[in-house]
This record gives C-alpha cells, sequence and structure tokens, in this order.
C-alpha cells in the first residue's frame, strides 16, 4: 500500500463545473440532450416496428375483406323444354346430352326479358353481347339444377348467378370506366346496364360463402373461385402433422430429456435438432421432393406429403419447445415417484409428462401454426399450380389425392394475371390469418390457464 | 476538497458534507427508510452497521440518487451536499453522482481493459485534454486504488481477469478517476478474502484523507477498524448515530447494545 | 392381400396377445397378481410388442425394398436400343407403371378377366382402348417390350405380396409364440416392456439425424449428377445464369449470389436498427406496462406467414415504390413492381422482430451490477448503454444478427414474389434481381425432366444454400453459446 501514499495530490476540477449542483453544466446539457435523443431513436423504432405492422395489418384487411362480398344477379329462367329435353320423358341421360353451351341461350332470353321487365333498354345490338354482364359460370349452375330437379323443366325457376368478375370489380370500385377502355371482356355500355339493374334491384353485392366454402376456379373466372377445398388440403394435412409430430416430438423429447446419457451419440442429435431448426423451409421441400416423391415414389401434390415435409420440418420445434416444458418440471415430483418405487419410465410417463402436458399442447399448436402458414416447401411438391378444383372424396383421397393448400392457393391466386384474383388472395389471407390467430389464442389460454408455477 | 491533502484534517472537524433531514424511502408500499436524518461529516470515514435488511444500503443509495434507477422507489424528505437538496428537482442525477462515487458489494469492473475501466469516468464527463494527460489521470487513480504496482504493466489486459481483491480495488481507483467528493461503499468487502480485505481498509483509511466515505458493513470489527463515525439501522430507523469508539464502547440505545453484543443481527 | 389388410391382421394379433400374455401370466401366478413380478398389464403389453415390432418393422422394410428391386429387374427387359438415355428410360419405365397398375385396374373392375390379362398381346388386343374404357390413359401405342415388362412387372409385384404377407404375418406369429412361452409369474415383463419403450424413444430422437442425413444425401447426390453433367467450375464461377430447357444453358451461380446479398444487404439494413434499437428501448427505458405490449406486438411480425409478406410486397410495396422511383414518378429509377428494393424493404420488416427479440434477451441477460458500476460513475443512461452494456452484449447480439442474416438468405416466399426473375449483375437496387431460393423453386416448379442439368442445378443450389445458412447457424449459435456461458 505504500505506493498510495505516494500519490500526491489529484485533486483537478473537472472543467465545465461551477460547483453547484443546482446549475446544469454544459457538459450535462449536451450530454443529456445525447441522452434523450437515444431514448427518442428507441421509441422511434418501437414506433416503425409498430406501424408497419399496422399497415401491413390495414392492408390485408382493406384488400381482403371485398373478397367476402360478391356481386349477383337474380334471373328468371324458363327452363325451356323444347331446348332441355325435346323427348319431353324427362330421361336424366337425354338431358345430360344438353351442354352448358346449350344453356347459353336460355341466359341470354333470360336477360333480355329481366331488362326488358325493370325497363332497361339494352344498348347492344347483338343479345349475346348482354351476357357478358354474367360470370360464365351461370350456365353450369342452371344445368346442375335442371339435372338434380328434371320436374322443374317447363317452369321458370328464379336463379341468383354470378355476376362477372368485371361487373363485380365495377361494384367494389376495382374495375373503372377508363380500365374498361382497353378491355375487351366488358365495355363502359354494360355499366350502364349494371347500374341501372342496381336500382332495379335485379343487381345485389352480398355475402359469398362460395369464397369460403367453395373450390377454385379456372384462370378465367374469378369471380367463382373460393378457398374451400384448399382449406381441407391444409387440414388433411395438419392432421398428419398433428398425429405424427406430437408422438415423435414427445418420445425425442423425453428421451433428450429423462433418458440420454451424456455421450456423442446425444450430442449428435441435440446438435442436428438445433440445426434443423434453423435450416431454410425450401431446403425441406427439396427433401420432400427427392425422398417422398422421386424416392418413395407418394403421390404428388398430396396433402399426405405435404404433412410429412412439414412434419419433418415443425418436429424441432415442437421439440425444443417440448423440452422446456419437461424442464420445467421439478426434480422433486421425479424423486418422489422414485422414492415410492416407481421404475424411471413410469415416473416420467405417470408423472412428469402429465404435468408438462399442457406445455407441450402449447408447443404443439404453435408448431402446427407455422407449419399452416408455411409456403415454400408445398411448391416443390407440387401443390402449387394445380387447381383445387374438387372436393375429397373421402378420408383416404383428403390424404392421398392431389389437393392445394391455403398460402399455396394464396400464391398460386397471386400469380394469375386476373387483379380479382389479387382480391380473393388478400382474402385468402384474412381466412389463414383468422385460423393462425385462433390458434395462438388457444394456446395463450392454454398457457394462461395451466400454467404453474413452482 | 480541491486544497492539498495535509495531515491537518483530522478527526472531528465540523465540516459537515452531507446533511439528512427526516429521509422516508418507499418501496412500492414498504416503507423502508424512516425518518432518518443524519449529518454526515467531511474528510470522515462513516460506517452504516445494522442487520440484514436493516436499510442501509437503501439509505446509502439515496446519497447518490442510485434508487432514481430502480421504478417502484420513492424518496421523500431532503438530502443536502454542501448545502444543496440533491432531491431538486433542478438537480441532475448524473452530475450528482460524478460528484458522489459509489462501489458496489460485488466488484463489477466492465468487460474492458483496466485502463478503460478507470478511464471510463473522466472520458464522459470531458475530465481530460488530451491522451496524456488521460494517462496522468489514470495512473494517478489507479495508485490511489493501491493497485498501480500490480496492473502498471497490464493495463491493457481485461479488468476482468483480474483476482476478486484486485477487481474490487480497481473499482475503487475507477470510482476515484471521476474525482468525486464523497465515496460510497456498499459492503465493498463482502465478496473478498482476508488478505483482500485487509488492503481494502488499509486503502480506505488513505482515501479519508482526501473523500469524505461511507461504508456499509456487516462486520462491526471492520466498522471499528476504519470509521471514525457510525450510524447503526435498525429495521429502517436510524437507532443511534455517534463517534465510532462511543458506539462500540457505551452505546446509548439498547438495540444498540444488543446488536453490538450479538444479540440480534 | 391389400397392405392395410396385413396391417390390420397383425394389429388383430397383437391385441390378442395381450390377452393371452396377460391371462397366461395371471395363471401361472395362481389368479393373484400380487405374486407377479410385472403389473399383469406388462404381460399383455410385452407379447403385444413382440408381435407388432418385428412384424411392422418387416412390413415396412418390404414396403420400399420390393419396388426398387422389382423396378431393377423389370428395366434390364427393356432392350437397350429403345432408349438413348436416361431420361428416356425413365419415361418408358413410367408407361411400364402406368400398364401394370392399368391392368391392375381393368381387373378390379371386371374389364378383364384374370387369366386374359395375363395372357394379353399387342397383336390381338388394343390395350389402350382397353385402358381407356377403365379410365386410364396412355400417351401412345403400347409395344411389345413394354407390355411385357409390364406383365413381369405384375407377376413379380403379385409374388412379392404374397411374400410378403407370409413372411409379415409368419413373424407376428412366431413373436406371439415366443412371448407368450417366455410368459410366467418370474418373468421381468416390466423391465422388458420399457427396453422397448426406450428403443422407440431413442428412434423417435433418432429422427432429427435420419432428417439430416436425408437431407444431405438427396442433396449431394443429386448435386454430383449435377456437376456430371455440368461442369462445377462453371457453376460456381459463372457469370451469367440462362437456363433454357432446350439445351445449351448457362447455369452461372453469382449472379443469384449476388441477388440474394443484396436482397439480405438491404433487409438487415432496415431490420438491424429498427430491431436493435426496439430491443434497448424496450430492455432499458420502457416501463414494464409498455415492455410487455410493445413486445409481444413487435413479436406478431415474426408470426405472419411469408406469404403474406410475399404478396405485401408484390401488391403493396412494389406499386408504392414503383409510384415514386418509377418512370412515372419522375425519378425513373425504377422499372417493374418487383425489385431488389422492394424484396428487401418487406424482408427487413419481417426480420425486425428476429434482431429486437433475440437482442432483447441478450441486453437482458447483461449484469445489472455493471449498468450500477457505470450509472454510480455519473454516466447517462444512454452513455451506459452505449459504453457499457452494448460492448459486453456485443458477441451475443452480432450471433443474432448472423441468424437473422441466415433467415434473409432461405427466405424464399418473399423474393418469389417481390424480386423479380431475371438474374441480374448490378448495383441499382431498383433492378429486379432474382436469388437462389426462387431459383430452386423456378427449376423445380417448371415441367422439365428431372435429369437434365436445368433441374438439376436445383440440387446444386439447395446444397449451397444449405451450406451457407448451415455455416452461418453454427457460428452463429456458438458466439451465443460462448457468450451466455460468460454470465453463467
Amino acid at each position: 500500500m505504500t505506493d498510495a501514499s505516494i500519490s500526491g495530490p489529484a485533486a483537478k476540477p473537472r472543467p465545465n463545473t461551477s460547483g453547484s449542483l443546482l446549475e446544469l453544466d454544459k457538459g450535462t446539457r449536451r450530454r443529456n440532450a445525447a441522452e434523450k435523443r437515444f431514448r427518442a431513436y428507441g421509441m422511434a423504432a418501437v414506433g416503425i416496428g409498430l406501424i408497419f405492422l399496422l399497415v401491413l395489418l390495414f392492408t390485408i384487411v382493406r384488400n381482403g375483406v371485398p373478397a367476402f362480398t360478391q356481386t349477383f344477379i337474380e334471373l328468371p329462367v324458363t327452363l325451356s323444354e323444347a331446348k332441355l329435353d325435346k323427348s319431353g320423358n324427362r330421361d336424366i341421360e337425354e338431358i345430360k346430352k344438353v351442354t352448358t353451351f346449350g344453356y347459353g341461350g336460355l341466359i341470354n332470353s333470360a336477360l333480355e326479358t329481366t331488362l326488358s321487365d325493370a325497363g332497361i333498354a339494352s344498348p347492344f345490338e347483338k343479345a349475346s353481347e348482354l351476357s357478358k354482364l354474367i360470370s360464365s359460370s351461370a350456365a353450369a349452375q342452371i344445368r346442375d339444377y335442371v339435372l338434380t330437379h328434371p320436374d322443374d323443366i317447363g317452369k321458370t325457376v328464379t336463379f341468383e348467378v354470378l355476376a362477372s368478375s368485371r361487373v363485380d370489380g365495377y361494384e367494389k370500385g376495382r374495375v373503372t370506366r377508363v380500365a374498361l377502355l382497353n378491355d375487351k371482356n366488358l365495355d363502359a355500355e354494360h355499366l350502364d346496364v349494371a347500374d341501372q339493374m342496381k336500382e332495379a334491384g335485379v343487381l345485389k353485392r352480398r355475402f359469398n360463402w362460395d369464397f369460403i366454402l367453395g373450390a377454385d376456379a379456372s384462370e378465367s373466372r374469378p369471380e367463382q373461385a373460393g378457398i374451400g377445398v384448399s382449406m381441407l388440403g391444409s387440414l388433411f394435412m395438419m392432421l398428419v402433422v398433428l398425429v405424427l409430430s406430437l408422438p415423435i416430438g414427445v418420445a425425442a423429447s423425453v428421451y433428450l430429456e429423462e433418458f440420454a446419457p451424456k455421450n456423442w451419440f446425444t450430442d449428435i442429435i441435440e446438435v442436428n435438432i438445433s440445426n434443423l431448426a434453423a435450416v431454410p423451409s425450401i431446403v425441406f421441400g427439396i427433401l420432400g421432393l427427392a425422398v417422398f416423391i422421386q424416392f418413395i415414389e407418394l403421390p404428388q401434390s398430396a396433402p399426405l406429403v405435404g404433412g410429412l415435409v412439414l412434419t419433418l420440418m415443425t418436429l424441432p420445434t415442437i421439440i425444443i419447445s417440448t423440452r422446456a416444458s419437461l424442464k420445467a418440471v421439478p426434480p422433486s415430483i421425479r424423486d418422489a415417484a422414485l422414492g415410492v418405487g416407481a421404475s424411471k419410465m413410469q415416473s416420467v410417463f405417470h408423472h412428469v409428462l402429465p404435468l408438462a402436458m399442457p406445455g407441450i399442447l402449447t408447443g404443439t399448436i404453435l408448431g402446427l401454426a407455422q407449419a399452416l402458414g408455411e409456403t415454400a416447401p408445398l411448391l416443390l411438391i407440387g401443390m402449387v399450380g394445380y387447381i383445387a378444383s374438387n372436393y375429397p372424396d373421402g378420408i383416404a383421397s383428403g390424404f392421398l389425392d392431389p389437393n392445394s393448400a391455403m398460402p399455396a392457393q394464396i400464391y398460386e391466386w397471386a400469380k394469375r394475371a386476373d387483379p380479382a384474383y389479387y382480391e380473393r388472395a388478400w382474402g385468402g389471407i384474412i381466412i389463414l390469418l383468422v385460423f393462425l390467430m385462433t390458434m395462438n389464442i388457444i394456446a395463450i389460454i392454454l398457457r394462461r390457464r395451466f400454467e404453474r408455477r413452482w | 476538497m480541491y486544497d492539498s491533502p495535509t495531515l491537518e484534517t483530522k478527526l472531528n472537524t465540523k465540516n459537515i458534507k452531507i446533511a439528512a433531514d427526516n429521509v422516508q424511502v418507499y418501496y412500492g408500499e414498504t416503507h423502508a427508510i424512516k425518518d432518518v436524518s443524519v449529518q454526515i461529516q467531511d474528510k470522515t470515514v462513516t460506517a452504516f452497521i445494522g442487520p440484514s435488511g436493516c436499510g442501509k444500503s437503501t439509505f446509502l443509495r439515496t446519497l447518490n440518487r442510485m434508487n432514481d434507477t430502480i421504478d417502484i422507489c420513492r424518496v421523500q424528505g431532503n438530502i443536502l451536499l454542501d448545502g444543496e437538496n440533491i432531491y431538486d428537482p433542478r438537480v441532475d442525477p448524473v452530475q450528482l453522482r460524478a460528484k458522489v462515487g459509489m462501489v458496489f458489494q460485488k466488484p463489477n469492473p466492465f468487460p474492458k481493459s483496466i485502463y478503460d475501466n478507470v478511464a471510463y469516468g473522466p472520458r464522459i464527463h470531458g475530465m481530460s485534454k488530451s491522451k496524456a494527460d488521460l494517462d496522468q489521470i489514470v495512473e494517478t487513480a489507479l495508485r490511489r486504488g493501491a493497485i498501480w504496482d500490480e496492473v502498471k504493466d497490464r493495463l491493457h489486459a481485461p479488468g476482468t481477469g483480474l483476482s476478486g481483491g484486485q477487481q474490487q480495488r480497481l473499482c475503487i481507483a475507477r470510482a476515484v478517476a471521476t474525482e468525486p467528493e464523497v465515496l460510497l461503499m456498499d459492503e465493498p468487502c463482502s465478496a473478498l478474502d482476508p488478505i483482500a480485505t485487509g488492503q481494502v481498509e488499509e486503502l480506505i483509511d488513505e482515501l479519508r484523507e482526501d473523500y469524505s466515505v461511507v461504508i456499509v458493513t456487516h462486520s462491526m470489527q471492520q466498522a471499528a477498524r476504519v470509521s471514525q463515525k457510525t450510524a447503526f439501522f435498525h429495521l429502517g430507523n436510524l437507532v443511534e448515530y455517534g463517534d465510532t469508539s462511543q458506539i462500540f464502547t457505551n452505546p446509548v440505545d439498547p438495540r444498540t447494545e444488543s446488536y453490538i453484543t450479538g444479540r440480534i443481527g | 392381400m391389400p397392405a392395410t389388410w396385413i396391417f390390420l391382421i397383425v394389429l388383430a394379433i397383437a391385441a390378442i396377445g395381450y390377452v393371452l400374455g396377460r391371462s397366461r401370466a395371471l395363471a401361472s401366478a395362481s389368479g393373484d397378481s400380487r405374486n407377479l413380478h410385472s403389473l399383469p398389464s406388462y404381460y399383455g403389453s410385452h407379447v403385444a410388442l413382440y408381435v407388432a415390432v418385428p412384424s411392422l418393422l418387416l412390413f415396412g422394410l418390404w414396403l420400399v425394398v420390393q419396388p426398387i428391386l422389382i423396378e431393377r429387374h423389370v428395366q434390364t427387359l427393356i432392350p437397350e436400343a429403345s432408349y438413348q438415355n436416361q431420361g428416356e428410360l425413365n419415361l418408358l419405365m413410367s408407361d411400364v407403371h402406368r400398364i401394370a397398375s392399368g391392368l391392375d385396374f381393368a381387373v378390379d373392375y371386371g374389364a378383364l378377366g384374370a387369366q386374359q390379362a395375363l395372357d394379353l398381346d399387342t397383336d390381338t388386343s388394343d390395350i389402350r382402348a382397353i385402358l381407356a374404357s377403365v379410365g386410364v390413359a396412355l400417351g401412345s401405342d403400347v409395344s411389345t417390350q413394354t407390355l411385357d415388362a409390364a406383365k413381369r412387372y405384375r407377376a413379380l409385384s403379385a409374388t412379392g405380396d404374397i411374400f410378403r404377407s407370409i413372411a409379415v404375418l409368419a413373424l407376428a406369429l412366431a413373436g406371439l409364440g415366443f412371448a407368450v412361452i417366455k410368459t410366467n409369474r418370474d418373468f421381468r415383463a416390466r423391465n422388458a416392456v420399457e427396453r422397448v419403450i426406450l428403443s422407440l424413444l431413442i428412434l423417435a430422437a433418432s429422427l432429427a439425424i435420419l432428417t439430416t442425413v436425408g437431407i444431405v444425401l438427396s442433396l449431394v447426390f443429386n448435386t454430383i449428377e449435377f456437376f456430371k453433367l455440368y461442369p462445377a467450375l462453371d457453376f460456381f464461377f459463372g457469370t451469367t445464369w440462362s437456363p433454357s430447357f432446350g439445351g445449351g444453358s448457362q447455369l452461372g451461380i453469382l449472379p443469384l449470389f449476388w441477388g440474394t446479398f443484396y436482397i439480405s444487404l438491404i433487409a438487415l439494413a432496415v431490420a438491424v436498427p429498427i430491431g436493435l434499437f426496439a430491443a434497448i428501448y424496450t430492455s432499458e427505458y420502457a416501463s414494464p406496462k409498455v415492455r410487455s405490449m410493445a413486445k409481444p406486438l413487435l413479436e406478431i411480425l415474426a408470426g405472419i406467414p411469408t406469404i403474406v409478406y410475399g404478396l405485401f410486397a408484390l401488391l403493396t410495396v412494389g406499386p408504392g415504390l414503383m409510384a415514386v422511383f418509377g418512370p412515372n414518378g419522375g425519378l425513373g429509377w425504377m422499372q417493374g413492381g418487383t425489385a431488389v428494393m422492394t424484396a428487401g424493404l418487406v424482408m427487413g420488416v419481417m426480420l425486425i422482430p428476429f434482431v429486437s427479440s433475440l437482442s432483447d434477451d441478450i441486453i437482458n441477460s447483461v449484469p445489472q451490477s455493471l449498468r450500477d458500476g457505470s450509472l454510480g460513475l455519473g454516466a447517462t443512461k444512454s452513455e451506459t448503454i452505449k459504453q457499457v452494456v452494448l460492448p459486453a452484449a456485443l458477441p451475443g447480439i452480432v450471433g443474432a444478427i448472423l441468424l437473422a442474416a441466415s433467415r434473409a438468405i432461405g427466405e424464399t416466399m418473399i423474393v418469389v414474389l417481390g424480386a423479380g426473375a431475371a438474374a441480374r449483375l448490378s448495383m441499382n437496387p431498383f433492378d429486379a434481381m432474382t436469388t437462389v431460393t426462387a431459383k430452386i423453386v423456378s427449376q423445380l416448379t417448371g415441367d422439365a425432366d428431372f435429369a437434365s442439368p436445368e433441374a438439376l442445378v436445383a440440387f446444386a443450389l439447395g446444397m449451397t444454400l444449405f451450406v451457407i445458412t448451415l455455416g452461418l447457424n453454427i457460428f452463429a449459435l456458438w458466439i451465443v453459446r460462448k457468450y451466455r456461458e460468460q454470465y453463467e
């Protein structure tokens, strides 16, 4: 300690200091300004993040909500016997021979009658011009009705048919008269007619369940497209993911957390899990393509394959969260079970696992939510580009027949040229986000409800 | 303070550095410090003793407003430093803490070099004009921290690589480098072995020549060894305050006596 | 016997085994379960496991191996003269598969008798018409060799299936017999069952290794295949990317790398400052209430599927940037809505929570004593953060940023929708460029033959991507772990 005594005089006044605490010296003022700035940067960063979130959600809602309503035209169609059933003996095979093309005339004349009844003058010379107002799906709709109700032939039945997507777009403000100048699908005159029809109450916009429950449609009929079939595709995929990843994930976590000795094999597994959790999802798509489709030759575009790929992708996430909940069960529980003579296996399966179950389920639900929103791997196993127009026939068909999935369907719509499909893509996102939100809320409730503090 | 230290500045100078008046501290609902008034003298070592949880550390932290960093903590009453109320709204805690330095219970060197640890305070307060100036300040501070000889050859090694006792002396040097007027020490030896403790105690005794030192300690022997004044806290109250010799030999309050004789604690 | 039936029969035998094992154990203890070593259910489970596990393993193995063996054998039946390369052989083989399964179909539906199907030949009957009548369409007429191969395929499959049924069921019954005989009161059934369960647990845990192996093998084999067709040097150092499915493609990875790098750079330039400052604010300044609101809200950004960001880039950000930087906005830097900037900005938004969450954790793990030490010297909060907390947290934060970078490199949907399709080496961030991931998608979703270099290149791209992201991850996790250890 001798050196302390030779230190000599040390006191040296700090610069910029008046000495009194009650006055801020220049340095402190400058430093406080820096402090305020720094804090403001932080607030701004959080604010910018939140603004991004708001803008994103606002964009989705604003662009997506119109997809849930659709413009319909009320059309009393006379199901003329002369055209639909020439023989008149209501033979269903005979009626089937009339293709949708044969129904076109019926629709045209029905439209003409409707217009003249409402006192609207057609600006067109050819009556067929008017049919551009109506979706080309109308003919199939009426034909399906006739095939199921052959007895109504000869009567006049009122149908609610879809307006064509341009008319629908006009109703929703997406299509303008200016934009129609270069559009051969519809002319401004049509819009005049549509306006009058709307006034006459023939044309209306209402909620469209078919968007949520319906099937995808061909590129030229956006007004008819729905997300229902690909929702089923997602459902079947999620079933595969749930059935595989929950037991496998729990088994793997139980082994690693409760039984695994500390050796090289365990280390390899650990390293693998943490790395797989960060492998880009597209790589899992390559794995699915190479292994499940090329090597094992499972069918392309099948929800089963999608489910398998997503299982491999979500397993690391589920294992990591399951292990965390197993870790949260205090050792005293295990000791208590072992103390009354249970085997290690019994103590884990009878005591530790049930206590960790809420945490495990929460983790699994969040893993499923992640899988539900994943798109990239599905592109590679062929779930995109496929028009999901048929509902699966049953359970097996649901797993094995080609289908799409919600995010893949959204991607498909986003790539189609007609902007009417963009609206549907945004609408699909709303549905997807509703699912994700529900799953997250369930997970939060589970966690809140069953969370135990030891 | 700015005078050269002279041997005349001895015990019992009537020079009052800090005057606390009816100080109350609340942690949320808890009333942690009750109505404490104390006058701390300049160029003196004052020890705060008392059983765990008696509020001595809390009170120490009010003296340089370190309690401000805890959201739920509220302080009432006046604490005057050289006659100026440090809880006055015009006072900037940053400026205050430059005058009232603090050394903590656990040595907490920054994960920087020894040099940068000591130079940190002078740098943020803009105390040096040149590199040579800063070098001088660092050397002086390390000498006063009684650690210069041990580290002068490895000033750019990380401070975290020193032994516990060295780390604590480094932290003291770091506090001294900003030229404070008061040095608060919160159980500075509790994490140290007896030899390191002895070195730090010796250092405290030397620091008294330049600073007013307030030390919180658990050990009554330590209080007796290093301090001239002792304050005994119990359950948030300041029970007794006086010359160390008097407190240890002839306490007025029966609670003080019980504590010193080891009956509470 | 169809596969499902075998499966169900094995399960049924296992169920019978459970009952048998349980009752035999009880009988050997003269009906008093206290005399048994283990609980009666363990004896039942023991027998059931002996029935089900080996036979189902064999079953699964058979399902995979038999088609491969048959495939090999049938391929030798096709004369080498009838095809020139692997691709044509594949086409022929897929014809064989279609015909074989079509014949199965025809027999099932009664369009052909079982014997009839075996005696078919191309001279006397129109295979195409027969198959078309049961809904199997063939692209071309059937040659004799193809039909023979298909018939051989059917015959082998049928024999194989019979052997499969016999082998699997025999193994199941053998397991039953073996386990039942072993069952008596002193047999340690619980230990035996637990051993089996433990090995099942190990199997589940090993799936992680299997997945990695699967990834590596599928990438490596196809990449090797690709380098046989296309020189590796040209791939890694080529500066032109112009695949053409007619041949003569130039498949240089550099433009894709550049696009990936440029987009990631812009994304990080957005995400790192915002994420880092947000983390600093939430961990150091925000009141607990603000913190508990702001953190989960920011993390929502990480929970939104990437397809949503992709759509946002394509339909909102792209047109928005066009309005400012496009020809109509007066600047004219941008030719189309899809560009490096579009994808980069949106990806940056997506990465904000990755940076902020991890950095927040890391900043929080800096010991409070360091902050106290700095504040006690009279430092302001921001000085403490900048000069003490952040340097202390630096390794961890670097790790967080590297993880975010690896995310950015591997991100697919945003670039597929937002970055454009043109491979280009340009400095203009408003140009459309493309990335490794986007090209993996486009090369594997076209109609290309999987044996062509244009499709195989996707695996080489995938391999490169895998190696880079893996390297980044391992490095980042290592840094973060080192950092955590420092304060534990």
